[in-house]
Parts: C-alpha cells; structure tokens; sequence
C-alpha cells in the first residue's frame, strides 16, 4: 500500500467515525460545538499517533499474552500526558471536554488501530497511519460539531451569524444522535454513488 | 434520602446512556435483540460495581496518600482490565452457567467506556464509598433499562420498510435520539 | 514478523519495564506541568474577580466552612489605595441540575451585586449554561441590585429573577449561590 492513500483513507474510505463506527461515545457528547470537536479529535489524533509509533518499535520487544495490557499502558501514559499538558495551557477546552479525555484510553479506535496495524507494520507506515487515522477522526468531529453549533445555536466557531436562537434540540443529547443518524446515511448515499 | 436522589438521578435524568454518552459502542453493538441485551446488562452490572468499589479504594488509599493523582487513569484502567480477566477466570470456575450466560459479552467490557467513566465520574462527585456502590449499581440498572428498551425498539424496526440510505446504523441512531428525546422528559424529576 | 515466545518471566518483566517507562515519563510531565497548571488555575481565578469588581490593587484571601456546607467558599476583599472597594466570594451550589458548580460574586457595599461570573460548571450545553456571560446576557439582570431589599429567587418561587428559558433548575442554584455567598459575608461582618 503507498503511504499516500495509507494516510488518506481515514478521511472518507475507512473514516472511523462515519464509517468503521468507533469511538462513538466522545463523537456525540463533546460535538456540542466546532471547537470542541476540533479539540477533541486533535488530542485522540496525538494520542493514536503517539501510541501507533511507540507500539511499532517496541512490537518485537513485547511477548504475545501481555501485548493487549501493553498497549493499555503506553496509551494511558499518552492520554496522561495530554491531560496534563490541555489542563495547564487550554484550561478553558480541558473542562469543556471533561471526562472525555480520560476516556481516550477506552476509545476503540486507539487500541484497534494499535492492535491491527501497528503492531504489524513498520515504523513510518504505523506513524502515517494514525495521523491519517486521527485526523480523519477529528474531521468527523468538527464536521458533526460545526452542523450541531450551526443549527443549534446560529454560530460556527462561536461566531454568531443569527440574532435569533438556533433550533436548542440540536446541541442537546438527542441532537446528537439524530445528527450523526443523518451524517452517516449521507456518507452511505456518496459511497454508493 | 440521599440515595433515592442519586438512583433517580441516574437512571432517569442522567441516563448514562442517552444523556452522558458512555457505553455506546455496546449500546449500538449488542442491542439487535432483547435477549443480548440482557446479557450484556447483566455484566455491566456485575463488573461496574466491582470496579467501582475497588478504584474507589484504590483512589482513597494509594492515589492521594502517595500524592500520584496524577496516575489515576493508567491505574483504573489497569484495574478493570484485570478485574474484567479475573472475574472470567473465577466465574468459569464457580458458576459455569453463570458464565455462560455473561461470558462473551465480558471481553467487551474493558472498553466499555461506561465501567471506565463511572469509576471517575465517583471520584469527581466525592462520594464516599457507600454512594459509589448505589450510584455505580444505578448506573448500570440505567444503562440496562436503556438497552433494553432500544433493542425491543430495534427488533420492531428489523420488519419495517425503512429507506435504503438509512438501514441499520443510521435508524438506529435516529431512533437513539427520539429515546433521548423522550428521556428529557424526566428532567425536571429531581 | 516472528512472534515473541512468552514465558512468565519475560512476561512479567515486559509488564514491569513499560508500567515503570511509563509512570516515569508521568512524573517527568507532571513535574513539568504542575506550575502552568497551578498558574492557570490561579488566572482563571483573578480574571473573575477582574470581572466582578471595579478596579483594585491588592486582596485579601480568607477561607470559610459555612455551617451545613460541603466545601468552604473563599472570600477575596479588594482595596485600592488602601480603601476597601469590596468584596469578591467564591461560592458554589449543591442544587445544579448536574450537581455542584462554582460562581464568582462581587459585592460593593456590603449588599450590592457588582458583578457575576461563572467558573466551572456541568450544566448543559445550550440551557443552563446561559448562565455564563459569554453565551447570554442572562446573567446581567443580577448587576447592580441591592440583596438587602432584592428578591433574590426565581419568578417561579415568588422571587423577582427571570428564569433562563426551560433551565429554571440551574436559574434556581445560581441564586442559591448568590445567596449562600452573602449569607456567609453578613455573617462575618457580624463578628
């Protein structure tokens, strides 16, 4: 595989989100907005990045029955690392995302892709692959976050383009649901076409 | 009192599910028919409390005694993902058919982020550990009652005409909101 | 690739070896952060007091457990060239619709609200946290009121506050709040 579409398969072919379907839970609670999306699919990126490249150096080094609570622990430490680092320099993003960010670790697609391709690819190739990977992962959350911030409160970015209040069930929990409902089955109508 | 408050909160107004987003990798994985669906509540149940209790005391009598807070999530994760392979291992031993029943669904729990968020989420609200055990065990009852009532929903929609485009995932989801929806209900209960 | 052999002891030590690098490198980052974060916390805080009062050159911090409280609010009383222009508490409430959160009050003499601003909540996105002044202007309607002769409780409970719009509950605890700050600075002024 060359490593262009290696990296851009995480976009639209294989997007994790819209997609492959993981990661779900951080997907619909932070989207409340563009920027929070971003946040958050910037600090999973980091962390699938970090965690691809460490796990393909050390994939030789690791006996097979402790690789999984191997990889737990070096994706914890990651996730660790950008909790500590969001809560000193972006406070404000760090509580808005909340709980979320200790969840990184549970997030399946950091374990998953860990598991399915790093441990089984060489260095350049796993790092490629989870820049790709994350990145598309936060394209899906900002996109998500940008139609809910849009329809929900009239703004994108926090900027306001209405004076009026925008249609509040959107950034409500059911909001989420239906939104992603919808963005998935667009992305089933362009595969086919 | 206090517990009335706390079991409501969770099931209903918070719903773990519907309202604060934990656990929705098995919320849309194993909810195709009720009789999973009880399955895989019944080990969240199991291994949520479990967890809870045992990060509690981890949290109270190694975290902040050694000053190393910082370490909370390499800890419970490590703690639940072993609980989650002990608990295999003894229920094969102890009760076969006990593990038959909840046996496939445990692998599913490591990362099930709801065992992972509850077990914080405890430490965030200073419970001490008796409000711990009734908000963990609440949780999962609201995390089953979730689950239970979207698959039942889910195993209607299977005989349905539902357009092309929106098969599978995407009702699903849409459905998912209108239950949120319809759990907002319970909003103003405590 | 050849599959690493596992025997218990390479186990074990493969464990030990990443737990250890791992915790390490924590360490290493939290020492790092710790003063940025403490740096942080501590702007966040001062901003609000900015906001909450008019201008001032130094404070005084002063810690109390008010009776039947869970957690002590902090009282911040600013003076400008050594005349006292208010004070600022760090108060919380325990009735949120998603439990505690903490408010900033000024309060110019002695009854006077100068000023709100919200410092860590969990309300929910879109209703109870318009009770933060960059998402609306609810919070306005509290500046400049007198809480000797206010009625500081929602419409709903015979108050004169206008509620957010269907958030009455966190309307309710941010009053609550309000009230438990004062409450608290009355009774020092009492000692």
């Amino acid at each position: 595989m060359n490593q262009v579409s290696n990296f851009t398969k995480g976009f639209i072919k294989d997007n994790p989100v819209l997609v492959l379907l993981l990661g779900l839970c951080p997907t619909l609670a932070v989207t409340t907005s563009a920027i929070n999306g971003l946040g958050m699919g910037l600090a999973t990126a980091f962390v699938l990045t970090m965690s691809n490249l460490v796990v393909s150096l050390i994939k030789n080094l690791i006996p097979d029955k402790v690789r999984i609570p191997s990889f737990i622990v070096i994706i914890a430490s990651f996730v660790t690392i950008v909790e500590l680092t969001m809560q000193a320099f972006t406070p404000a993003l760090f509580e808005a995302l909340g709980i979320f960010i200790p969840l990184i670790v549970v997030n399946c697609i950091v374990l998953g892709r860990a598991e399915a391709f790093a441990s089984k690819n060489n260095l350049l190739s796993a790092v490629i692959d989870g820049l790709g990977m994350g990145l598309g992962f936060a394209f899906a959350l900002t996109l998500l976050g940008s139609i809910r911030e849009i329809l929900g409160s009239g703004a994108i970015f926090s900027l306001k383009f209405l004076q009026a209040d925008g249609i509040l069930v959107f950034i409500l929990p059911p909001g989420a649901f239906i939104t992603l409902g919808y963005l998935i089955a667009v992305m089933n109508r362009l595969k086919k076409a | 009192m206090e517990y009335i408050i706390i079991i409501i909160a969770a099931i209903f107004v918070n719903n773990i599910v519907l309202n604060q987003f934990l656990g929705i990798c098995p919320f849309m994985g194993v909810s195709k028919r009720i009789s999973t669906a009880v399955g895989m509540s019944g080990a969240v149940l199991f291994v949520m409390t479990l967890a809870t209790v045992v990060t509690w005391i981890i949290q109270y009598y190694v975290l902040n005694p050694f000053g190393i807070m910082f370490l909370q999530t390499i800890f419970f994760i490590l703690v639940i993902a072993s609980l989650v392979q002990m608990v295999e291992i003894i229920l094969k031993k102890v009760s076969p058919s006990l593990f038959q029943a909840l046996g496939i669904f445990l692998p599913l729990i490591t990362t099930n982020c709801a065992v992972l968020g509850v077990a914080i989420l405890t430490i965030q609200k200073d419970f001490n550990l008796m409000e711990g055990v009734v908000y963990a065990i609440a949780n999962a009852l609201g995390f089953g009652l979730a689950l239970v009532i979207f698959s039942g929903i889910r195993e209607h929609l299977d005989l349905m005409e539902v357009p092309r485009g929106m098969r599978g995932v995407p009702i699903a989801l849409v459905t998912a909101g209108i239950l949120a929806l319809a759990f907002m209900g319970f909003a103003n209960l405590v | 690739m050849a599959k690493k052999e596992s025997s218990f002891l390479n186990m074990v030590l493969t464990l030990f070896v990443v737990t250890a690098v791992g915790a390490l490198a924590l360490g290493g980052v939290y020492n790092l952060t710790k003063e940025p974060i403490a740096i942080a916390k501590k702007m966040k805080v001062e901003k609000a007091i900015g906001e909450v009062l008019p201008s001032f050159d130094s404070l005084v911090e002063n810690k109390v457990l008010p009776e039947g409280g869970k957690d002590s609010l902090t009282f911040y009383e600013a003076f400008n060239k050594g005349d006292t222009v208010g004070t600022a508490i760090r108060t919380y409430t325990d009735i949120g619709f998603s439990g505690r959160f903490w408010i900033m009050v000024g309060i110019t003499n002695g009854s006077v609200i100068s000023g709100t601003s919200v410092l860590e909540h969990k309300e929910t996105p879109g209703l109870g946290d318009k009770m933060n002044k960059s998402k609306s202007n609810w919070s306005q309607q509290f500046d400049g009121k007198d809480l000797a002769n206010f009625k500081l409780k929602v419409k709903k409970d015979g108050g004169e506050v206008d509620a957010i719009t269907a958030a009455t509950i966190s309307s309710r605890a941010f009053c609550d709040a309000v009230q438990r700050g004062y409450d608290e600075l009355k009774k020092m002024e009492g000692k």
